[in-house]
């Protein structure tokens, strides 16, 4: 039985045996006079019902239907005779596919070897046997975690106090979560990184100054070795962000100060909700904008005042990201910003500075850390940003400064080399791996800085 | 005395720099803001501008004659002469009447070439179901090819008619002043997948993706976001790891899209051996990534409860789990929602990861459930948007729109969510 049938019937099921607890502990408690006699509710018993149904049958589907999958290609590729055995996990997959294609009917099981039809049968003998092992014994788990609390349905036992806990241990699991997908970031990047480093030494991919991650498909192909330098990507994401954050930076902090300082109550209750909308469009409207609107905007530009400008210039990337951030830039400022002790500000108005001075001699200063910690937040937003550079920045790696011509950054790369099909464990779909891994602890660590500088911040006028 | 004067004077002459200061400074937070705001207005402008004209299909409206010997077919009922029959001759024919001056095979052909290639299948698929219509003259309404609709929608500007040869141009003139062909709204867009051809590509298929998306998407992370802020507030303990565990929800928020896509291809697809461009893949990693932006929405809500209310439960008697369930969530739910809501928006909105777990596949059939092929509003807006046809980036724009459109509708969801339900203390 599929999955997606088993956890509807699941459900089900708990709320069978939860109606059945209910009942039972009114019986229980009729002959004692009333449910006044029983340790808890009628509800919590059959709550704790529900729960010992649903949970164990819940964790074993969860871990069946996790590595199903796996046990099962083990199988087959077991399953086929020793001299057909794949080489290497490429071809095992090559092979892997040609089974499933068989078995599910897309492929005419004449026209294919004798070992994968052979293969196929073998596996959707062994899919269906799992299929039904992984029903019986969810059900069986449900139905017995199911009676087990119906006998535990009695006066003497506190179930409030069983519910009470597991929940309160279910809400720790979902807090821990967190925990978990950051373990499972790091270990996805780290364990590819790791098969990268083995094939491609670290100290090419750091100072290394070419990327052409094309490898050769044959052993004798001349010119094709792939080059894993990460500089020349680096240095485009550097251009790009750059560009971005010298827009994003004047013009979000200018409006943030502009917003708190001077502007009526209306003008900045209408401005800055629609100041905000900016961060709220996707960012593929941004790279379709900038790939198809301003990229050509800005080749027709230079060309006209007689530049050579590429029409996936690095401009036209970073002056997108720039407006994108630029909400991003003015909203953390403004926090700052009104952070800042009224009473510095009125001090500086009664000696009779005006208001730009206030703002530039005592305002400024003041909330400086705070600002630089959201200028740097706002930079690790650029250097991750995929969609935009994607649309609207160029493949080739090219070492430049020059804003008018096409560079790649590593998210580019990144998505370039894990979208369509991929050949596992080539060393071009390992190094996006690395790139990831690379752009993970660079966020990061932008990240920890900005929040410890933020935060310091915060504590000194709180 | 002169001293202070003095003093006086050097104040009285600066101002005038100064006030200039003062109002130049004001300037540059006026311009500021006009040139975030004007890009915005650009931005919406230049899609609208570029994406009009994607809500409006060319129609070709013919009355064609099923002559059986033009198609070569006198039993419609059998396969083997359906597909050998000859579906483009009576289009040609019917055009012809309306232009009888193209008579060469050459001009033949080119006439041909005015219909989309899904217009014989159109005549086939009738004939199917309908075998007695056979020899009978019946209206068809046809989708104009690609680059005639593309000529007819701009018709004023000549950047988009090079595509259309100057014989076409005049054909297209003539039929157009007829009435033959027509523009009318293009309920195709929305009422099919995507396609190779851009008059038959539509965003249905997109659009159930996402909601299959982001039905997985809710039912993971709103349930669990919301169980990790009431722990992360209620019931935590004063520790290193609750500590710990702050530190990674508050780094997760910020951690770049794309490596959550990693994230998904490694674990999910790699290690669980998950199929790919499965809405169930994309909504759990978009469920992770929303994750951090409804629990700490979440606790805001949950710490705006006044502590008044969770000691007058613990007066009568109540349990802290109790507490919690019965006062505390439903008093902060809808601070949880607006939260939850505007997190769902940003999921919708996401590209990149879904692009690493293989939601880019060009998917023609509408997926019926969780464990189709399937791609998302977003991703077919960027697969779109790559193709170097005029049609196509017509429907990314119009993509956009309806995608806006879904956003700002949810954002409004939110606020008046919050304006009708939220309580002040």
């Amino acid at each position: 039985m599929q999955t997606a049938n088993l956890l509807p019937l699941v459900l089900v099921l708990a709320v069978v045996a939860y109606g059945l607890a209910y009942m039972r502990s009114r019986a229980v408690a009729a002959p004692l006079g009333g449910i006044r006699n029983l340790k808890a509710l009628p509800f919590y018993y059959a709550a704790r019902a529900a729960l010992w149904c649903a949970i164990p049958a819940l964790l074993v589907l969860a871990a069946w239907a996790g590595f199903e999958g796996k046990v099962i290609q083990g199988i087959v590729i077991a399953s086929l005779p020793q001299d057909v055995w794949p080489e290497s996990p490429g071809q095992a997959s090559l092979i892997l596919s040609q089974i499933s294609n068989v078995a599910a009917g897309k492929l005419n099981p004449e026209f294919v070897p004798e070992h994968i039809a052979g293969a196929a049968s073998v596996l959707e003998a062994m899919e269906n046997k799992s299929g039904n092992f992984k029903a019986a014994l969810v059900l069986l788990v449900a139905v017995s975690g199911a009676a087990f609390a119906w006998t535990r349905v009695s006066p003497h036992i506190n179930a409030r106090v069983n519910v009470e806990t597991t929940l309160r241990r279910i809400f720790f699991v979902c807090a821990a979560l967190a925990v978990l997908t950051t373990a499972g970031i790091v270990f996805s990047v780290i364990i590819e990184t790791v098969r990268f480093f083995g094939r491609v030494p670290i100290s090419d991919f750091l100072f290394s100054t070419s990327w052409s991650p094309q490898t050769a498909l044959r052993a004798d192909q001349v010119g094709s070795e792939g080059a894993f330098g990460v500089i020349p990507l680096f240095t485009g994401t550097l251009l790009i962000s750059a560009i971005a954050l010298l827009v994003a930076v004047p013009v979000g902090l200018l409006s943030a100060i502009y917003l708190s300082e001077y502007a009526s109550k209306r003008v900045r209750s209408t401005a800055k909700p629609v100041l905000e909308m900016l961060a709220g469009i996707p960012t593929v409207v941004y790279g379709f904008f900038a790939a198809l609107t301003v990229a050509p905007f800005i080749r027709d530009l230079a060309e006209a005042v007689g530049l050579e400008a590429s029409s996936q210039s690095a401009l036209a990337a970073g002056l997108v990201m720039g407006i994108m951030i630029v909400p991003f830039v003015s909203s953390l400022s403004d926090d700052v910003i009104n952070a800042v002790p009224q009473s510095m500000r009125d001090g500086s108005l009664a000696l009779g500075a005006t208001q730009s001075e206030t703002m530039k001699k005592v305002i400024f200063p003041a909330a400086l850390p705070g600002i630089i910690g959201g200028i740097l937040l706002a930079a690790s937003r650029a250097i991750g940003e995929t969609m935009i550079v994607v649309m609207a920045a160029g493949l080739a790696a090219n070492l430049t400064a020059n804003p008018l011509e096409s560079v790649t950054t590593v998210t580019v790369q990144v998505a370039t080399l894990l979208v369509g099909d991929q050949e596992f464990d080539s060393a071009k779909t390992l190094s996006a791996f690395a790139l990831g891994m690379l752009l993970f602890l660079v966020t990061l660590l932008l990240n920890v800085i900005a929040l410890k500088i933020v935060r310091k911040y915060r504590e000194q006028y709180d | 005395m002169t001293d202070q004067r003095s003093q006086a004077e050097i104040v009285r002459n600066s101002l005038k720099r100064r006030y200039r200061k003062e109002r130049r400074f004001r300037l540059y937070g006026m311009l500021a803001i006009f040139i975030a705001l004007a890009s915005l207005a650009i931005l919406f402008a230049d899609i609208i501008n570029k994406g009009h004209t994607g809500f409006v299909k060319t129609t070709i409206t013919l009355d064609v004659a099923l002559d059986s010997e033009m198609m070569y077919l006198d039993d419609p009922t059998d396969e083997d002469q359906l597909s050998m029959a000859d579906f483009v001759a009576p289009i040609i024919a019917a055009l012809q009447e309306h232009l009888p001056e193209a008579d060469s095979a050459a001009e033949k052909r080119e006439l041909g070439r005015l219909i989309g290639t899904y217009g014989a299948s159109q005549i086939r698929d009738l004939l199917k179901d309908n075998p007695e219509l056979l020899n009978t003259t019946q209206t068809f309404e046809f989708l104009a090819h690609d680059r005639v609709s593309v000529y007819v929608k701009h018709a004023d500007n000549p950047r988009y008619s090079i595509k259309v040869s100057e014989q076409q141009q005049r054909w297209v003139d003539e039929l157009l002043e007829k009435g033959i062909i027509d523009t009318s709204f293009n309920d195709v867009l929305f009422s099919r997948g995507d396609s190779r051809e851009p008059a038959n590509a539509g965003i249905l298929g997109a659009i159930v993706g996402s909601l299959l998306t982001m039905l997985v998407t809710l039912a993971i992370a709103f349930p669990v976001g919301i169980a990790a802020a009431v722990y992360l507030e209620e019931f935590a303990p004063q520790n290193k790891i609750t500590d710990f565990i702050e530190v990674n929800i508050n780094n997760l928020a910020a951690v770049p899209s794309i490596i959550f896509g990693l994230l998904g291809l490694a674990v999910f697809i790699g290690l669980f051996g998950m199929p790919r461009s499965v809405p169930v893949v994309g909504g759990m990693v978009l469920a992770l990534m929303t994750l951090p932006t409804i629990i700490i929405s979440g606790r805001a809500a949950i710490k705006s409860v006044p502590p008044s209310i969770r000691e007058a439960a613990e007066g009568v008697g109540a349990s802290k789990m109790q507490v919690v369930l019965h006062h505390v969530i439903p008093l902060a739910m809808p601070g949880m929602l607006t939260g939850s809501i505007i997190g769902m928006a940003q999921a919708l909105g996401e590209t990149a990861p879904l692009l690493l777990i293989g939601m880019v596949a060009f998917i023609v059939d509408v997926p019926g459930g969780f464990l189709d092929s399937a791609t998302v509003l977003p991703v077919q807006i960027y697969l779109w948007a790559s193709s170097s046809e005029q049609g196509f980036v017509e429907l990314a724009s119009a993509g956009i729109m309806v995608l806006l459109t879904f956003m700002i509708t949810m954002n409004a969801l939110a606020i008046w969510l919050r304006k009708r339900l939220e309580r002040r203390w």
